[in-house]
């Protein structure tokens, strides 16, 4: 049989590439999360986790850091996203740019800087190590909050807004009743790109808070230095909370494809 | 206008507020001081910390492996992402389902999941060392995904009927695809490949986890330094940073202004 060329094999590379590095490793750690060190089926590593003394609480705070960084970039990236696309106050595509701009300065470099600023203002890990981590979260998920929130609010329908002040509602009615849910597509994909990797965090809970604060990133690299298998485990749930959020986005972001790629 | 004053003044302070830190690296970066922020009695104003920065082996040794990681990373990626849109944008719908979703995958998974199930896949099951291929396969699960979305939009932007059309004049497939959907494609090409390498640039924990002990790329020595405290020459070369990402920002700036004015022009000589 002669070999005939089809477009469709030129995939076959990416094809093998994901099976092999994304997919596999998936079930690699499905399996470990389940076995002991000899391989066999165990539910040691699961036993180990919830017995732990911190590692829950641990989960716990991540939580809580997460949610409340979410809150506080959408309350202040929400406004920005809205200026930004609105005709009447910007015309400039640069001043967007220079909102997504300090994302090219490495991240860990951008952590130390406001490290320095925070103890310049007195503020460090020996007095308010919750303070500073929060900042530090803030300053670095902003420009992951206002770029998919700005991107949904140029699509947005605009003679919706203008009908609703047409027919009589006050200025809050048309904020909560029309803008919000028009923009809520972006409102949730921007929450979802600060709060998975919130609850990951490592670096810059260890930079600004000198090891203080542990989030579940530094928890999980610390279980896989001693054993895979509640490393592991760990990282299992993590990927419940992502197949969560995966189902939540979704629902309500059909066709938001591609929110970080719209920077080029 | 008081309105207007108003989203602008709000605009320009968050702008100030995310750049103070920067900015207050790159004054102390032309200072002498020890600390970020204080003046001591005897601190002036110095270039020293420039020609520090280059003599700092480790540090410069951190740059070249992050940028010679982040470029091999964004062609592996390149090649192996284009290719793959191209190939499933003319697989049979259910077979295209299936890559749609497992591309969705690395895009939504947090890295440490990615960072560690690699790690435990090289050096548990396959009982391997961590060494640079380890570290740039980390690199392309991180970023070939984006390469794909990049190139997808503009193959399904294409007009189907030329590649047909160059099949019917005779073309070989093979040579019908690099003339005429190539070309097509080449701007989604390259916003995949710089998006490519800005992420594998940023990346700090696929590295931290695949990186063979003693290699460091700029993230991980930056991080490694926290409890000696991070030398004082960073501050310069983060000003270089800055001033690079500036440059690349104003020729952009530059660039679309006169493609803008090109097209302008183009437009109002087609309605003469």
């Amino acid at each position: 049989m002669k070999f005939r060329f089809q477009r469709k094999y030129l995939s076959l590379p990416y094809i093998l590439f994901l099976l092999f590095f994304v997919i596999f490793p998936v079930f690699v750690i499905l399996f470990y999360s389940f076995t002991n060190r000899d391989g066999q089926f165990s539910l040691d590593a699961v036993k180990l986790f919830f017995s732990s003394p911190e590692k829950p609480g641990v989960l716990l705070l991540s939580l809580i850091y997460a949610i409340a960084n979410t809150v506080i970039c959408l309350l202040i990236g929400y406004p920005i996203a809205m200026i930004l696309a609105n005709k009447k106050y910007n015309k400039n595509v640069v001043i967007v740019m220079m909102f997504i701009m300090p994302m090219w300065i490495n991240f860990v470099i951008r952590t130390w800087a406001t490290r320095d600023l925070l103890f310049w203002m007195g503020i460090n890990s020996g007095n308010y190590p919750e303070v500073a981590v929060m900042v530090g979260l803030v300053y670095n998920y902003l420009p992951f909050v206002i770029l998919p929130l700005y991107t949904t609010m140029l699509k947005m329908d605009k003679s919706q807004i203008e009908a609703s002040q047409d027919l009589g509602a006050t200025p809050a009615q048309t904020f909560f009743k029309v803008i919000i849910p028009m923009t809520m597509p972006g409102i949730v994909s921007a929450a979802t790109m600060v709060f998975m990797p919130t609850i990951s965090s490592q670096v810059i809970p260890n930079i600004l808070s000198d090891y203080n604060i542990m989030l579940f990133g530094e928890a999980i690299y610390e279980a896989y230095k001693t054993n895979w298998n509640l490393g592991s485990f760990m990282s299992l749930v993590m990927l419940l909370f992502i197949g969560v959020a995966l189902f939540v986005t979704r629902k309500f972001a059909k066709s938001e494809e591609g929110k970080r790629t719209a920077i080029w | 206008m008081v309105k207007k004053i108003i989203a602008k003044s709000y605009l320009y302070f968050i702008l100030l507020l995310m750049y103070l830190p920067i900015f207050l690296l790159i004054v102390f970066s032309f200072l002498s001081s020890q600390t970020v922020g204080f003046i001591a009695e005897g601190d002036h104003f110095t270039f020293e910390l420039y020609v520090k920065l280059f003599q700092n082996a480790a540090a410069m040794n951190a740059l070249l492996n992050t940028m010679l990681l982040a470029i091999s990373a964004a062609i592996v990626s390149t090649v192996i992402g284009s290719l793959g849109a191209i190939g499933v944008f003319y697989m049979r719908p259910k077979a295209k389902q299936v890559a749609e979703l497992a591309t969705q995958l690395p895009v939504i998974n947090a890295e440490i999941v990615m960072a560690l199930s690699l790690g435990i896949l090289f050096y548990v099951v396959l009982q391997g060392q961590p060494n640079f291929v380890t570290l740039m396969i980390g690199h392309v699960v991180l970023t070939v995904a984006f390469v794909y979305l990049s190139v997808k939009p503009k193959l399904q932007q294409m007009d189907p009927s030329i590649y047909e059309a160059a099949l019917d004049l005779g073309a070989k497939p093979g040579y019908a695809l690099w003339k005429v959907v190539f070309p097509e494609i080449v701007p989604g090409i390259v916003s995949g490949f710089l998006l490519a390498f800005t992420l594998s640039l940023d990346d700090f924990i696929i590295t931290l986890f695949l990186k063979r002990p003693g290699f460091d790329t700029l993230s991980t020595y930056v991080e490694n330094r926290l409890r000696v405290g991070l030398p004082p020459e960073i501050r310069s070369l983060t000003t270089l940073i800055f001033l690079t990402a500036v440059l690349v920002l104003v020729f952009n700036g530059f660039k679309t202004k006169t493609a803008d004015k090109k097209k302008l022009i183009a437009h109002k000589t087609e309605e003469k």
